[in-house]
């Protein structure tokens, strides 16, 4: 029989906090400003320059610690891990080894039903690199420094997942503890939230864990698990050819599903990690946690009791909005400004979802006002637009943000209440239905619903379907049965 | 003077550290390296047992600064430092890795 192997993985986990600064100077962390803009002598490292803490960074820090059930250290400090390349030009990061700010701590997973402790055994605060941009026609790098001392930190968590679908149930739940907490957006895609992968794969009944290697350039969820997927087969194969897996940094490439060594892993003593002389000590005592504790927002699961309480909203339901700290927040504002929580729910969990997914986005990336969303339940509830045309002016809101008064008015799209009208339509298409009209009248149902097509069309949708039925039904009164037996089987 | 630093050594901190040596600065990094080992030798005569480990001179701690955004656009001093440079970046040999 094959031998049967194991997969065994641990994560090391960077995260952009969502502060206004970088970590040890007054520039500002802006996403997206022209090359080396945002940079000072303190980032780009500059002899004689003093780097000094951005208070908001350690208590960011702390709150997710104390939010992952980690045990915070009451004196922590930084180091410097020296390295040569280009995209640091200090020739060291500022970071933390000796004490890092948060160690111990655990986050809950649940697979098909299976709850399970992923292990974190440390988290510290460090400073982020510059951005290499590669020429491929002249051989050159670009480095833009804008990047370089943006604040984050780095969550290592025990080598305790043991599949694809772990590690993704352990990146989304820290995602959307952070992003709770508020202190990142995490988005994989523009880097703010980066996972490198530690795995081997070992004999199961072994009990000892084979050569790890660790993979970098994951950013999304999709290339995470197929990076697992690929390293674990390349592994096995190693193995299974009698051959040792090397200890080395790979670079997974998600276009060719193959990874690439990039170095071999380098030691920690190979970093010559130091104290960092410019920067003092930080001491948390009890009365600074104590307050950073009691500025912690509600994080899910008391949104989720408290959403069982005060809106009527099935409990599958609450689970989806509340998946993402943004769709919950638009959706207690709508909830808040049309006093409808079970249409607004609706409205996300139907209509929203699906245009996300159309336009392979996140539910991080909508962009409307609850303003426009809870204008249209308004409208829909007063019957000023029927429901298709309301689906219509929804996708209008979800793409461009408009104003759905303005836009109905603009568009005419109103239900016409001009019951003459409607009447005059209704008769127009009877008489020129003359079939379906003796169908429906003879019990076959389904007729019905050409007629309600037709008059929906003459009236361009304006007409509100409800009242074109009930219309309809009033003036095509049903035939006896026993006046015409023979027609109830054609 | 301790004869501790070995060929490999030399070769292999010349790695990290991204710098060719020739035959006569591998010499001279290799008294310079042993010189400092020596220093250290000194030091760990003295007994230290029970003395805490120091990081700083200055019995400071909690030294921090409000997050608010105090520095404007640096570019033109910062690429002033610049030995090649690109519109508004530095440019160097290429470095994937």
């Amino acid at each position: 029989m094959a031998k049967q192997y194991e997969t065994v993985i641990g994560l090391e986990v960077h995260v952009e906090l969502a502060t206004k600064t970088k970590i040890f100077c007054g520039c500002s962390t802006a996403f997206g400003g022209a090359p080396n803009t945002h940079t000072c002598p303190v980032c780009t490292g500059m002899p004689g320059s003093l780097p000094v803490l951005n208070k908001q960074v350690v208590e960011y820090a702390a709150a997710i610690g104390l939010a992952a059930n980690c045990e915070i250290a009451r004196v922590c400090k930084f180091d410097r891990k020296n390295y040569f390349y280009p995209d640091n030009p200090q020739n060291y990061q500022i970071s933390q080894l000796y004490l890092p700010i948060a160690r111990n701590g655990y986050i809950e997973i649940e697979t098909g039903n299976i709850r399970k402790k992923i292990r974190i055994h440390e988290m510290h605060m460090e400073e982020d690199a510059g951005k290499l941009v590669h020429d491929e026609w002249d051989d050159t790098s670009l480095v833009d420094y804008n990047r370089s001392g943006v604040p984050l930190v780095e969550i290592v968590s025990e080598p305790d997942m043991r599949s694809a679908e772990e590690v993704i149930a352990y990146l989304e739940k820290l995602r959307l503890i952070i992003q709770y907490l508020g202190a990142s957006d995490c988005k994989l895609q523009e880097g703010s939230m980066r996972a490198d992968v530690n795995l081997s794969v070992q004999e199961v009944g072994s009990g000892k864990f084979g050569t790890r290697t660790e993979m970098k350039n994951l950013n999304s969820f999709k290339a995470i698990s197929r990076a697992i997927e690929g390293e674990r087969r390349r592994q096995i194969e190693l193995l299974e050819e009698g051959k040792e897996v090397v200890q080395e940094t790979r670079r997974w490439d998600d276009n060719k599903e193959v990874s690439f060594v990039m170095r071999s892993k380098e030691d920690a003593k190979d970093y010559r990690y130091f104290p960092e002389p410019d920067l003092v000590p930080v001491v948390l005592d009890d009365e600074w946690l104590a307050e950073i504790r009691a500025r912690q927002p509600e994080l899910r699961t008391e949104k989720l009791a408290r959403y069982r309480k005060e809106f009527d909203i099935p409990e599958y339901d609450a689970e989806i909005i509340t998946a993402s700290k943004h769709m919950a927040d638009i959706f207690e504002a709508v909830a808040f400004l049309c006093g409808k929580p079970k249409k607004a729910a609706n409205w996300l969990i139907v209509e929203t979802l699906r245009l996300l997914k159309e336009r392979g986005q996140e539910p991080e990336d909508i962009c409307f006002a609850p303003e426009n969303l809870a204008k249209l339940i308004g409208m829909t509830e007063a019957g000023v637009v029927n429901s298709s045309v309301a689906k219509e002016v929804f996708e209008k809101i979800f793409d461009e943000n408009i104003d759905p008064e303005k836009y109905v008015e603009e568009k005419g799209l109103k239900i016409e209440s001009d019951e003459g009208a409607l009447k005059a339509v209704l008769s127009k298409v009877i008489a020129e239905n003359p079939q379906a009209a003796a169908d429906y009248r003879n019990g076959k149902k389904k007729a019905l619903g050409a007629l309600v097509g037709q008059t929906m069309k003459e009236m361009k949708g304006k007409a509100d379907p409800g009242a074109v039925n009930r219309r309809l039904k009033e003036m095509l009164p049903l035939k006896k049965k026993s006046q015409s037996p023979s027609n109830t089987s054609s | 003077m301790a004869d501790r630093i070995s060929d490999e050594t030399i070769e292999y901190v010349g790695i990290l550290a991204k710098l060719e040596l020739s035959e006569e600065e591998r010499t001279a990094a290799k008294g310079d390296m042993e010189r400092m080992l020596d220093y250290i030798d000194i030091l760990n005569e003295l007994d230290t047992l029970g003395t805490e480990p120091m990081s700083h001179v200055f019995p400071a701690n909690n030294v921090f600064r409000e997050d608010v955004v105090t520095n404007g656009d640096g570019s033109e001093e910062t690429l002033a430092n610049a030995p090649v440079r690109a519109g508004q970046s530095f440019k160097v040999p290429k470095t994937i890795g």
